[in-house]
């Protein structure tokens, strides 16, 4: 089974989703900030949304074509839909949630189905309860258990398993890939989380303003993203612009002046288009930060500086540091409380050479 | 005691609140999920009979009811006697009348419903016809009952418009109501009395049971 569909659709004045893609059997990660459009195209494969042109051709089978004019309504489309809150049906026990697709088969078969579903999915000993009485881990096999009873030939996730811990995630993928093995179909999985892209994928789609921008494995494109506004979307909080100074073939590195304030940093040596300006990436998680003036590093950008801002963000703590130019850090909240790290006081930034990206203007 | 016309009043509304029923169903369903923008014309004429005088609706209908009407000459036609001053009539009148009292809790409990409920159904193959009986239904049970229950008290509680389309016909359209106001215009009060107790505790006794069956039997809406 293979998905391959091209979709325009014109949501705002400012926003177009404007998507061609092809999946083949297995995990594909689709990924990028909210507001990008996933939902949105997850929504027109599942025929919730009406394209305004493209196709959407699933294995054999178009559902969505302009001419001739197909637009099969989702009830028709067999493409399992794991919604972000899930929905399940809160006036139905877990079994009807499951069996609800199952309308129009015999009882004894339909009972039958629902169980082996649920016993591959592991929540065999909840079917009499109501959704809102099983815990949440059970609440999203039953999400998925009740889209893939209908023998999908595409699923969708959007971002089903935000809301639970790591360890019940990666199980019920575990039990996702199970059962896909023997299905073969297409599992497009909606995330913004960066951690899942890793944990979960094989090739990673990433999303911007209603575009691919990005399609390949999760190294090649969450790690050395090549375009700015792939570096932006995965997550590298300091982007500056920069102009290479010396370049220093024999140590692999390159020494770049940043644009704005003329901070000096050694970089990976990158091959550009017979242009000096870059622009360099750096992970606010990949800085360190030090109360002391180091000594006896292998890094070799170490910039002194001061602590300008420092704020709680969830579980890290972000840190604004002037060095000259203007840094983003984040650090742990057992660190500002181990360096008594507060705004104003004297810092030091440490840069590996290789935690510095190079992207393309 | 006026039981003749407590009977009368008894049958018009349970009439009536079937007759609701089936009527405002599809139009709360189509003013809940319609996304046509001239939505709120239907909604402001659905409502109109909450702000019009009983006298204003109860002429139109007289007039439209009429021998002269296109309705009441089909309607001769057809049984062989007019239309106006019969149950018949007092019943299209009261659908009228209380029809807000029907829709609206009902729209109201349609569009509580979590929409991706309804996308939920969808995806999963089932039809319209499907979605609506076995989820937007059970979900808007309580709106359902509600309706039905303000639409059948309403009725039994009307004057205006009966007075106006129904006339005072004892067995025919003489309504508790209008029994009372006539006992009290002749001075009966004692039989004014009885009668008006009875309507208030009936009343009185069908709304506590229907509060009393819709104490929340689950919520409605997704579960996070």
């Amino acid at each position: 089974m293979r998905l391959i569909a091209s979709i325009q659709k014109r949501l705002a004045p400012a926003f177009t989703l404007d998507v061609v893609l092809s999946l083949e059997p297995g995990f594909t990660m689709l990924f990028g900030a909210s507001g990008s459009g996933k939902t949105t195209l997850l929504r027109a494969l599942a025929g919730l949304l009406t394209p305004d042109s493209g196709s959407i051709t699933i294995g054999q089978r178009v559902v969505f074509s302009v001419v001739p004019p197909i637009n099969l309504p989702a009830a028709a489309r067999d493409v399992g839909f794991v919604f972000q809150h899930l929905a399940l049906f809160p006036h139905m026990s877990v079994a009807d949630n499951i069996g609800y697709g199952l309308g129009d088969a015999e009882p004894g078969l339909r009972r039958q189905r629902v169980r082996a579903i649920a016993d591959s999915f592991q929540i065999g000993h909840v079917l009499t309860r109501r959704p809102q009485d099983v815990s949440g881990g059970e609440r999203q096999r039953a999400a998925l258990a009740r889209s893939l009873v209908l023998d999908p030939t595409l699923l969708l996730l959007d971002e089903p398993l935000a809301a639970l811990d790591h360890a019940t995630q990666s199980r019920i993928i575990d039990d996702l890939r199970a059962w896909n093995a023997s299905h073969g179909i297409p599992i497009l999985y909606v995330t913004h989380a960066h951690r899942e892209v890793f944990a979960l994928g094989e090739r990673v789609l990433v999303m911007d303003r209603g575009r691919i921008v990005a399609d390949g494995s999760p190294s090649d494109v969450m790690d050395a993203p090549g375009r700015e506004p792939i570096a932006q979307i995965v997550g590298f909080e300091n982007l500056f612009a920069a102009t290479i100074v010396d370049r220093r073939p024999d140590a692999g590195t390159m020494l770049c002046r940043l644009a704005q304030m003329g901070t000096e940093l050694e970089v990976p040596l990158a091959h550009t288009k017979n242009d000096s300006s870059v622009r360099l990436a750096i992970r606010a998680g990949d800085i360190l930060l030090a109360t002391d003036k180091p000594h006896g590093l292998s890094a070799r950008n170490v910039l002194g500086g001061t602590l300008a801002a420092i704020r709680r963000e969830g579980p890290t703590v972000v840190a604004d540091v002037d060095a000259r130019d203007r840094f983003v850090v984040h650090v742990t909240p057992s660190a500002v409380d181990g360096l008594g790290l507060v705004a104003g006081m004297p810092v030091w930034l440490i840069i590996k050479t290789y935690s510095c990206r190079v992207v393309s203007a | 005691m006026d039981w003749t016309a407590i009977g009368l009043s008894l049958e018009l509304a349970a009439i009536a609140a079937g007759v609701l029923l089936i009527l405002g169903l599809p139009v709360a369903y189509w003013i809940a999920f319609s996304e046509r923008r001239w939505k709120f014309l239907v909604e402001a004429f659905v409502s109109l009979p909450l702000v019009l005088p009983p006298t204003v609706l109860g002429f139109y209908v007289l007039v439209a009811l009429g021998s002269r009407s296109p309705i009441g000459r089909a309607w001769t036609a057809w049984t062989g006697h007019g239309l106006a001053f019969t149950f018949e009539a007092l019943v299209i009148a009261s659908v009228l009348y209380s029809f807000p009292f029907a829709v609206q809790p009902i729209a109201a409990a349609f569009s509580q419903i979590d929409p991706t409920l309804l996308e939920a159904s969808a995806t999963l193959g089932a039809s319209r016809w499907r979605t609506f009986f076995r989820i937007v239904l059970p979900l808007s049970l309580e709106g359902i009952v509600a309706g039905a229950v303000l639409s059948f008290a309403h009725t039994l509680g009307e004057f205006g418009v009966v007075l106006m389309v129904g006339g005072n016909l004892p067995g025919v359209t003489r309504t508790v109501s209008i029994s009372i106001y006539d006992d009290v215009q002749a001075m009966r009060l004692g039989t004014a009395n009885q009668t008006a107790l009875a309507l208030l505790i009936f009343s009185f006794a069908v709304l506590a049971s229907v509060y009393a069956l819709l104490r929340k039997p689950w919520s409605v809406g997704p579960i996070a």
